[in-house]
């Protein structure tokens, strides 16, 4: 490649990218939908440039925040990645941050899902920038969010002070053509200058780091750079529209389609927070008007401290809730501009197909053999692929990571309290969680006398994001060997006294195991029980190759009682109306066997050579 | 210059978005703008999957209903789903057992009998080229395919083609 250079992107690629040109020499992430690729295709990159960046996949987005940051305080340039929720348990070190400052730039990226589309909430990254005192740039489009990776860094060196880049879902996952140009390699010389007063600051001085945040993000709002830009120059009238992120690129994509962006004047926001006082003045002396559209929350409609004649998500003009694609943002642009309002089309009838474990899942066979060994067990679980337990109602609570171990010991002591009988509780949780948030909840729930099962999904993967390896796999980001945590070791060092390892595969045996850790937890002795279900991903070339693979059938025994398509739910089981039985779809069996196992009358077979 | 919007939509597993980011290349050695669209994370678990791709001078990553000129539809039931985005006198290609109907084509069967089910995504592709309502020609294709598969899979997507391109209308 020679020095420029024109590729399709997706954004998260875009700013992976980003961080390469602009000599960014530690990155970390813990993997979430939408911003997993980020670190992914980083490596990715890394390799093409052979350059010496250290990437990694913390074991959550705590450290991964702290192990970043430490760059960044030698005079370096780093960076974090993650989703929206991350950031929340990265939250300490970020309102921290904000005070001692940085001294090379940092950028914090944090990767909303308006929608949502895979996440619990759909809560705006933007304001934990300004929760923190940072300033946060939105971008509209890939392209920009490259380019804005080396702003934000420039500008968080200049007022050295973390700086955060807000994408979405749909800049994340966009593709988009894109120049590149080589990335820098950094000479910077590392070093560690001591300051107590900031690096280790008691209160005291907390309270004169927090007057010199205040005063530089006073001179950083007023930056002439960081102010809203009009796109259609020259465009002038009594009503006006202000918008950032992907919403900003849907609006000027309609504008146009209607013939109006030579009609009304819009204003990108390319920095929500910190927002130009003089903008939101200046706006309102010019016009009658004003239509600030956002996701997902008003966080620049809030800056305008005057709102009589601002609309948005807070005045309910814009709806309060949910992802502004291009269709919401041409029917409320029509109901602003005073424009005939499109007859909506009637939307189909017909239902979205749901996602489901993959044919052969693993975990398939684990909630099958809980639910048989636990029928009345309430299932507390936890957020991973295993989500979808909730197909075989095998998972009951789903709050945040980490959670179901916690709630578990909580429903028990609830109950215990009262004197009279606990419920069987059955707790799931994935491998990759497990290290995340679980190991704290599980030493909390054995120090605090809790009784319940535990079953770790044991997949050798974070299968979700992208199959990012896990503590246990004993493999770096780039595949290079790395040192291995056994899940077994680390639960028994949380005091767990019954701890046993099986494969879900073999169901008639997992499902004893199952009500073996039940009487454990309920005896006199109990305690918490562990069952770690280790089966390989199927998805995973290696898992694949571990597993069996039959050639299954039914038999004329199929009564067509659908038991096993809606109690095992597997999609290569396919009920036929027509023959009143089910079929096994050989396109997408990966020949398990384990159906064989689920049936109640045996109509699920191997196929062997005579038959 | 180029203007084009085209919805790609099927479930998980069917290879949308393997034909969306060829679709993307192909514009990039036409040297068109391309922005487009998907799906990722959980809905990628066997759940419906769609991909919005646009190629010539756009903003929005994503297409609105009544506005698509193309949609390759890899599974029936989706034309239901996600029809709406098509506009008026748009194409329409659907994946569907029963391929008589205009626009239909057994992509599924033709790729089985290829002894590679996966590449029903590229005889559709094929299948649509042929109708030279495309943006793109099957010659740009075959070259992008050369670029970024190798080997055995190379050999099967261009037979995969070939099949859709000569499909019966
Ligand atoms: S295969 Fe067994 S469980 Fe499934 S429908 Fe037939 S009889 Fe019922
Ligand atoms: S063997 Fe049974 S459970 Fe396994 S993938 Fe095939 S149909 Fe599904």
């Amino acid at each position: 490649m020679s020095g420029l250079e024109q590729r399709i992107l997706m954004g998260n690629e875009a700013i992976a990218w980003g961080l390469l040109e602009s000599g960014c020499t530690v990155i970390t992430s813990y993997p979430g939908t939408p911003a997993s690729e980020i670190l992914g295709s980083l490596v990715r990159f890394r390799h093409e440039w052979d350059s010496a960046v250290h990437a990694e996949w913390s074991i959550n987005e705590k450290v991964a925040y702290e192990v970043a940051l430490a760059n960044s305080y030698l005079g370096a340039r780093s960076a974090v990645s993650m989703k929206q929720v991350g950031l929340n348990v990265a939250a300490d070190p970020l309102m921290s941050s904000a005070y001692t400052g940085v001294k090379g730039g940092f950028l914090v990226i944090s990767a909303d899902d308006p929608g949502p589309h895979s996440s619990q909430t759909e809560q705006d990254s933007r304001f934990m920038a300004m929760s923190a005192k940072i300033p946060v740039f939105d971008p509209a489009s890939p392209r920009q969010a490259k380019d804005m990776v080396g702003h934000a860094l420039n500008l968080s060196e200049q007022f050295e002070l973390p700086v955060m880049l807000r994408p979405t879902t749909r800049i994340c996952h966009a593709r988009q053509d894109v120049r590149i140009s080589k990335p820098k390699v950094s000479k910077r010389k590392l070093e560690f200058h001591r300051e107590p007063g900031r690096w280790a600051a008691t209160p005291k001085f907390r309270y004169l780091l927090h007057l010199q945040l205040n005063e530089k993000l006073k001179h950083l709002a007023s930056n002439p750079d960081l102010y809203p830009q009009l796109l259609n120059a020259g465009v002038d009238g009594d009503t006006c529209v202000v918008a950032s992120g992907v919403a900003l690129a849907n609006t000027r994509e309609v504008l146009e389609d209607l013939g109006l962006f030579e009609r009304v004047p819009l204003y990108q926001v390319t920095v929500p927070y910190p927002l130009n006082p003089d903008f939101a003045s200046q706006l309102l002396e010019n016009f009658r008007r004003i239509l600030v559209v956002e996701e997902t929350y008003p966080v620049t409609e809030l800056q305008f401290r005057q709102r009589d004649r601002v609309f948005g998500r807070l005045s309910g003009e814009v709806p309060d809730a949910g992802e502004l694609d291009p269709e919401r943002i041409e029917v409320l642009l029509r109901e602003f501009l005073r424009l005939p309002s499109i007859r909506p089309r009637p939307q189909p009838e017909v239902k979205e197909k749901r996602p489901t474990l993959c044919a052969g899942c693993p975990h398939r066979a684990a909630f099958f053999a809980i639910k048989r060994a636990l029928p009345k067990a309430i299932f507390p679980s936890d957020i991973g692929c295993y989500t979808l337990g909730l197909n075989l109602a095998a998972v009951d609570t789903v709050l945040c990571m980490g959670a179901g171990i916690s709630m578990a010991a909580g429903f028990y002591h609830a109950h215990n309290r009262t004197g009279e009988e606990t419920p069987r509780l059955a707790v799931t949780i994935g491998d990759s969680t497990f290290f995340h948030a679980g190991i704290p909840p599980l030493i909390n729930a054995v120090i605090h006398k809790a009784r319940f099962v535990l079953v770790i999904l044991d997949n050798s993967t974070t299968a979700m994001t992208g199959y990012q390896p896990t503590p246990q796999t004993g493999r770096d980001v780039d595949g290079s060997p790395a040192p291995a945590i056994s899940i077994q070791d680390m639960v028994k060092a949380c005091g767990v006294r019954f701890v046993r390892e099986a494969d879900p595969y073999e169901l008639k045996e997992f499902s004893a195991l199952i009500r073996e850790a039940d009487a454990f937890s309920r005896a006199a002795d109990g305690g918490v029980a562990v069952v770690i279900a280790r089966h390989p991903c199927l998805m995973d070339r290696s898992g694949r190759e571990a597993s069996p693979r039959q050639q299954l059938r039914t038999n004329e025994r199929c009564k067509g009682c659908r038991y096993c398509a809606d109690h095992f739910e597997c999609p290569a089981l396919v009920y036929s109306e027509d023959e009143d039985r089910v079929h096994i779809d050989s396109t997408s069996c990966v020949g398990c066997g384990v159906c064989a196992e689920v049936c109640p009358t045996g109509a699920i077979e191997e196929q062997t050579e005579e038959t | 210059m180029i203007k084009q919007q085209i919805v790609i939509s099927g479930v998980g597993g069917q290879g949308v978005l393997f034909i969306t980011r060829l679709l993307a290349e192909v514009a990039l050695e036409l040297t068109a703008p391309v922005l487009s669209s998907e799906t990722h994370g959980m809905a990628q678990r066997g759940g419906t999957v769609i991909s919005h791709l646009k190629v010539g001078l756009f903003y929005s990553p994503q297409i609105r209903t009544g506005q698509a000129d193309v949609m390759l539809a890899l599974r029936e039931e989706n034309v239901l789903l996600h029809g709406h985005f098509l506009r008026d006198q748009g194409l329409l290609v659907v994946n569907k057992a029963d391929s008589h109907d205009p626009g239909a084509i057994d992509a599924t069967g033709l790729a089985r009998e290829l002894g590679s089910v996966v590449s029903a995504n590229i005889v559709l592709l094929g299948f649509a080229l042929a109708s030279g309502k495309l943006f793109c020609d099957v010659d740009s294709i075959r070259t992008v395919l050369a670029r970024i598969l190798h080997g055995q899979r190379l050999e099967l997507s261009i037979k995969a083609l070939e099949l859709g391109v000569q499909a019966p209308k």
